[in-house]
């Protein structure tokens, strides 16, 4: 069995699964946002519940159109609030508190590695990182998931990227999942697992790795999913608040397919609008002008990426042609941001510094694009007007990427700059 | 159950983005999505399109984020069934959750906008013309949560005879 399989069985209490068949498996969490939430809430008075199965398990997170952006976003975290009072919900994430979803539960040490989490979020799918299984449902799942505190799930067939070689410089998690995504397509891991080994995966540090799980959807994937290693083992003692268990996949479980890739071949990659599967190199882009860079989001707001960006910012300029916009992604990255110097390095640069949110990520506020313009973002969508107007365009990139073509204008490979 | 509607086309990888933008997320009534829906497509589909009419999209139509306002604004239009080559995971969970039916059949190069096609979705027979294809089954344990009435109605059962016993 896949180290998927392995999981799956265990919270439906058997010793075996077979791909295909359905299972109900316990949920260690059950995760919505201010915009899914709502929603939740909505279905949960409908069936006539009166308690959620955990008030421990359930957690809600404020990310998306907050410090709110007009009167209905603040209604709908209004009304979260007062659930997660009347049920004893505790974890809500609120406030100076807030940080995107995605970045705040591992660093919260809410999530540990063996559990099974659904999220009213697609990309719930990050904690696969820390060796969980972890899938973004609608809500209506997870309603019946934080009533009931179980769902059904159908055992997925598993692909598995298998990644050797040496990293070259500026080189990060996202650039490998760039280039599988525009290898395998948009749909190239539909319905599947996306599993990864391989010495350049242990080469990797968390941050890399969380950026990776995170994009399996973009993909198409039910979930991505890494083996705990030491680094992981270190990284949820230092965090981590639960028992946990460790699994792994058997050398003889099955794939679909492998993938080898060698890492040593990559250079840095842009998606281009408007698919997470258009890859580029981004050499390849240089005379595409831009209006707009942004540092943050679910996939590369954490502290590796702001250093990296700062590392090529430093004593450097945006270009007047553009606004710079850098997102650290939970109050504890923004902090350990500014202890580091990386805000000063940011603003002394030119850029603007947001509180934690997903904002121009799905075109929220905080950035939105206006007809024509062009956007490179560290983010992971670039679907028609996904930050703003229909006719503006999302290039998708690593944080290095991003910030030296902040610094030029256009899209910029940072040996350029620096 | 027996449909009949007009044939309205998008192609390959349709996702949630356009389906129903997030700056209209802030909202959670069916109506106010409808509107909005498919907007970055076609900013005139809402008003176009006609209660009874159906979605014939491509590959990996829903891909993107678990929106359940996806389904919910394609609904809103009085739109009951989208048939698309192949669905993103998380719509096709979501639209059966929500009464939205799906058939995934491969017509999309063989239908034009605007044919009258006639469903039956218990069967998966799709007509039109002289043309007749039978869609991918619906997997037997979807059929079954279907029969219940959805997840929702699944869970109040649940939690009634719970409260019964109490
Ligand atoms: S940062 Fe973007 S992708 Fe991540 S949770 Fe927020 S909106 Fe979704």
């Amino acid at each position: 069995m896949t180290i998927t399989d392995k999981i799956l069985a265990a919270h439906a209490r058997k010793d075996y699964v077979e791909c295909g068949e359905i299972i109900e498996a316990k949920l260690d969490l059950c995760l919505a946002n201010d915009i899914t939430a709502p929603l939740s809430l909505e279905e949960f008075d409908k069936v006539g519940a009166k308690k959620v199965f955990d008030p421990e398990k359930i957690i809600f997170v404020l990310d998306h159109f907050t410090p709110n952006k007009d009167i209905p976003s603040a209604e709908n975290c209004k009304k979260i609030r007062e659930f997660s009072k009347k049920y004893g919900i505790r974890h809500v994430y609120d406030g100076g508190a807030c940080g995107i979803e995605h970045a705040l539960l591992p660093e919260e040490g809410l999530v540990v590695p063996g559990d099974v989490i659904i999220g009213a979020d697609s990309h719930t799918c990050t904690y696969g990182a820390l060796g969980a299984f972890s899938t973004g449902v609608g809500s209506t799942d997870l309603t019946y998931g934080m009533v009931t505190g179980k769902n059904w799930f159908k055992i997925p067939e598993s692909i598995k990227f298998h990644c050797t070689g040496t990293w070259r410089k500026w080189l990060t998690g996202k650039d490998l999942i760039l280039h599988i995504i525009g290898m395998i397509g948009v749909d190239g891991a539909l319905y599947a697992s996306m599993e990864y080994d391989g010495e350049a995966i242990s080469a990797l540090s968390m941050d890399s790795r969380f950026a990776i799980a995170n994009m399996a959807i973009e993909a198409g994937a039910k979930n991505g999913i890494f083996k705990a290693d030491e680094k992981t083992l270190a990284y949820v003692k230092d965090h981590g608040t639960r028992p946990f268990l460790v699994f792994e996949s058997d050398s003889d479980a099955h794939y679909r397919e492998v993938f080898e890739i060698d890492v040593g071949k990559l250079d840095l990659k842009v998606a281009c609008p408007s698919l997470p599967s258009n890859v580029k190199d981004a050499k390849e882009l240089s005379n595409v002008r831009i209006d707009q860079a942004v540092i943050g989001s679910c996939t590369n707001g954490r502290i590796e990426d702001l250093a990296m960006a700062a590392d090529i910012l430093k004593n450097k300029k945006v270009s007047q042609s553009v606004r710079c916009i850098i997102i650290p992604a939970t109050p504890k990255i923004y902090l350990e941001a500014m202890r580091s110097g990386y805000l000063e390095v940011f603003m002394e640069a030119g850029c603007i510094i947001s509180p934690p949110t997903c904002g121009p990520c799905l075109g929220g506020h905080m950035g939105i694009l206006a007809k024509g313009e062009k956007a490179i973002a560290t983010t992971n969508r670039n679907f028609v007007g996904r930050m703003g107007h229909p006719e503006s365009e999302v290039f998708l990139s690593g944080p290095a990427v991003a910030a030296a073509s902040a610094i030029r204008g256009s899209i910029t490979h940072p040996s350029e700059v620096v | 159950m027996k449909l009949k509607g007009r044939v309205w086309k998008f192609g390959d990888n349709i996702d949630t983005d356009v389906i129903i933008p997030a700056r209209y997320l802030s909202s959670t009534d069916p109506k106010v999505l409808g509107e909005h829906c498919m907007e970055p497509l076609d900013p005139s589909f809402a008003k176009k399109v006609s209660k009874g009419d159906i979605i014939i999209g491509g590959l990996n139509f829903g891909c993107g984020s678990s929106r359940e306002h996806a389904p919910i604004a394609i609904s809103a239009l009085g739109i009951p069934l989208v048939i698309a080559k192949s669905f993103a995971r998380i719509f096709y969970r979501n639209a059966f959750n929500k009464g939205l039916a799906l058939l995934e059949a491969d017509i999309f190069n063989e239908i034009e906008q605007g044919d009258e096609i006639e469903v039956d979705i218990a069967t998966g027979t799709i007509k039109w013309g002289s043309r007749e294809v039978k869609a991918k089954p619906i997997p037997p344990f979807m059929v079954e949560l279907i029969n219940e009435g959805g997840l929702i109605n699944h869970l109040r059962k649940e939690l009634e005879e719970e409260n019964e016993k109490i």
